[in-house]
């Protein structure tokens, strides 16, 4: 049957290109089924075990609070106006005199995803590189009112956004200098001082690799009385780390799962505790 | 010690007169008989049913049914059975109610009956008809008629376009399958499906008419109305053919009666090309029942790879292709079946 097939491909000889024998066509049908039901089927059991999502997945929008100046482009750009801001101006007087300067401060950051079309524009408008897309995307309600998601909320979505992936072989470079020059450390997870000694050497052989999305406690605004404010277990991100490699997961992929089983045991433990 | 023994003696020889006499009474065995027959109908449908499932999925590069019964969704049939029965059993108002619920019947008991002359080993069968092969070509055939009752009675225009598509289907298919068993009957001198398994004891009769089985094996999937040929029920066309009207158990037994018919048509067309039983090692009902696996995953196989074919194609494969290839066959093997 094989060599039949085979036989049938298209051939530089001088034989007309049509020539086939009768039923070959049928055959190679059959062997086009036959050879898929051989392959390991593509169907991810999703309930049952979660899928394994490419890093710029448009799950859900996080918003890192520190990077954020109000400028309200966001808002603007949003098709169906699903983001609330809500600002005020203070006046810090200069202790050496002149002018005083004049600073916004958000008081409100809300995305109401039960209006949002994760059409992304908001994060594309964003200039000062404040909202970013965060593959999660289990954070369904039975109340409508819950499809709003405050700013403490969208904080904790940053813990879960992955590191943009590498670039194509023969893309060209970045224009903007190397991030491990400028930022302030290339610790993975927060590099606050009470975290345990940072495994920077050992979880980040690619400083590149990661810009500033971790949680920054340290600059973040007070937290809301229910929202609990605890540093990422580092026992756990070790861990889940170690295994998402062994299992062979792409290096990015595996860090994030890690930051965010880090996160969900850190808070447990907050909350036990 | 001896006086034990000699009362277990006893008890062993009156037990086994017991045996004896029961299984030579004729009403006995022949409950039994039925009972057999019947759950081995009602078991091995549920096991091509879901083989379907399965191999279609993969064949899809999907996974199919993993929940029911929690190991790869064995129990899914089972499932699917107890939802039918929960079903209401709606009768559409214009409808020929006896005859609407008739038809279910009609379709589903002929092959019931045709597994009772199918031999699983030299000593498995439930009857050793001297007219086998024409019993099972009868019967085949009588389960159209449950179609055709159920399209007609249904007052739909759906379900009468597919009941006709079916009954036309019967008639130009009937043919090819006659002609290529009348082959094997000739070559094999003997019209018991026992006597042509013993005549296939040193080759199979695939290797001496290998077109005849080819002609079998499609015109048997056009008698089904299986993928390809499935214009009867074709579902973007005319909804579902003759079932439209129908739900519930009704509709369960319509599509028990089809994959019943998969298991008996693979297994007629394992004794007649296949050697049936015959193979080495394995026991004879194992031989069987690989054989009859086999021919009904192919089945299914053919269902993933081609589309439907068109109404007009179906007609014109039948008696411009099939046909002149089936005579011809006879032809040939009449010549050398007189030739050696």
């Amino acid at each position: 049957m094989a060599t039949e097939i085979e036989s049938n491909g298209p051939k530089p000889g001088p034989a007309s290109p049509k020539k086939s024998g009768v039923g070959t066509g049928l055959l190679k049908g059959l062997l086009v089924t036959l050879k898929t039901a051989m392959r390991p089927s593509i169907t991810e059991q999703y309930p049952d075990e979660m899928p394994d999502l490419p890093p710029r997945t448009r799950g859900v929008i996080a918003l890192k609070e520190a990077n954020c100046t109000v400028c309200y482009k966001c808002s603007r750009e949003c098709p169906d106006w699903c983001i609330y801001i809500d600002a005020h101006k203070e006046t810090h007087e200069p202790a050496s005199g002149g002018r005083a300067r004049s600073v916004k401060v958000l008081d409100r950051f809300a995305i109401d995803y039960a209006l949002c079309m994760y059409c992304g524009i908001c994060v594309e408008a964003c200039p000062f590189d404040a909202l970013f897309w965060s593959p999660e995307f289990e954070y369904a309600e039975y109340d409508l009112q819950g499809m709003i998601h405050e700013k403490e909320r969208l904080e904790e979505w940053t813990y879960k956004v992955l590191p943009p992936p590498d670039l194509e072989v023969g893309a060209e470079p970045p224009q903007e200098p190397a991030p491990a020059a400028a930022a302030p450390g290339p610790v993975p997870i927060a590099a606050a001082p009470t975290a345990p000694p940072a495994p920077a050497a050992a979880a980040t052989p690619q400083p590149t690799a990661e810009p500033a999305l971790e949680p920054a406690p340290a600059t973040a605004a007070p937290a809301a009385a229910a929202h609990v404010d605890v540093e990422p277990d580092q026992e756990t991100y070790d861990r889940v780390l170690a295994e998402q490699l062994a299992q062979g997961k792409d290096r990015r992929v595996a860090d994030g799962q890690a930051k965010r089983a880090a996160m969900l045991a850190a808070r447990k433990k907050a909350q036990e505790g | 010690m001896t006086s034990v023994l000699g009362v277990l003696h006893l008890i062993a020889q009156q037990s086994e007169n017991l045996v004896d006499s029961t299984f030579s009474n004729f009403w006995v065995v022949l409950i039994i008989k039925a009972a057999v027959v019947l759950v081995f109908f009602l078991v091995a449908p549920l096991l091509v049913g879901y083989a379907e499932h399965k191999v279609l999925a993969h064949m899809q590069s999907r996974l199919g049914p993993m929940y029911a019964g929690r190991f790869h969704g064995w129990a899914q049939l089972v499932a699917d059975g107890v939802k039918f029965v929960q079903k209401e059993d709606v009768v559409p108002a214009a409808a020929d109610r006896w005859v609407f619920s008739l038809a279910p019947a009609v379709a589903l008991v002929p092959y019931i009956a045709l597994f009772v002359v199918i031999p699983f080993s030299d000593s498995i069968w439930a009857e050793n008809l001297d007219v086998g092969i024409f019993f099972v070509l009868a019967m085949a055939s009588v389960s159209v008629i449950g179609v055709l009752m159920a399209g007609w009675s249904s007052a739909n225009k759906f379900s009468l376009i597919g009941a006709l598509r079916a009954a036309a289907q019967l008639i130009s298919y009937e043919l090819p399958i006659v002609l290529a068993a009348a082959a094997i009957v000739m070559q094999a001198g003997t019209m018991s499906l026992l006597g042509i398994v013993n005549a296939q004891d040193s080759y199979w009769y695939i290797l001496t008419q290998p077109v005849g089985f080819f002609i079998f094996v499609v015109a048997s999937l056009a008698e089904l109305t299986r993928p390809p040929f499935d214009m009867p029920i074709a579902d973007s066309e005319i909804i579902f053919g003759a079932y439209t009207e129908y739900t519930g158990l009704k509709f369960a037994f319509f599509l028990l009666s089809e994959y019943g018919g998969i298991v008996a048509l693979s297994a007629i067309a394992a004794v007649l090309y296949l050697g049936g039983f015959r193979g080495p090692i394995l026991p004879p009902p194992i031989w069987m029942a690989i054989k009859i696996g086999a021919l009904s995953f192919f089945v299914i196989w053919l269902r993933a790879t081609y589309p439907r074919l068109r109404e007009d194609q179906l007609q014109r494969f039948s008696w411009l292709a099939l046909i002149p290839l089936a005579l011809a066959n006879i032809m040939v093997v009449a010549v050398l079946k007189v030739a050696f």
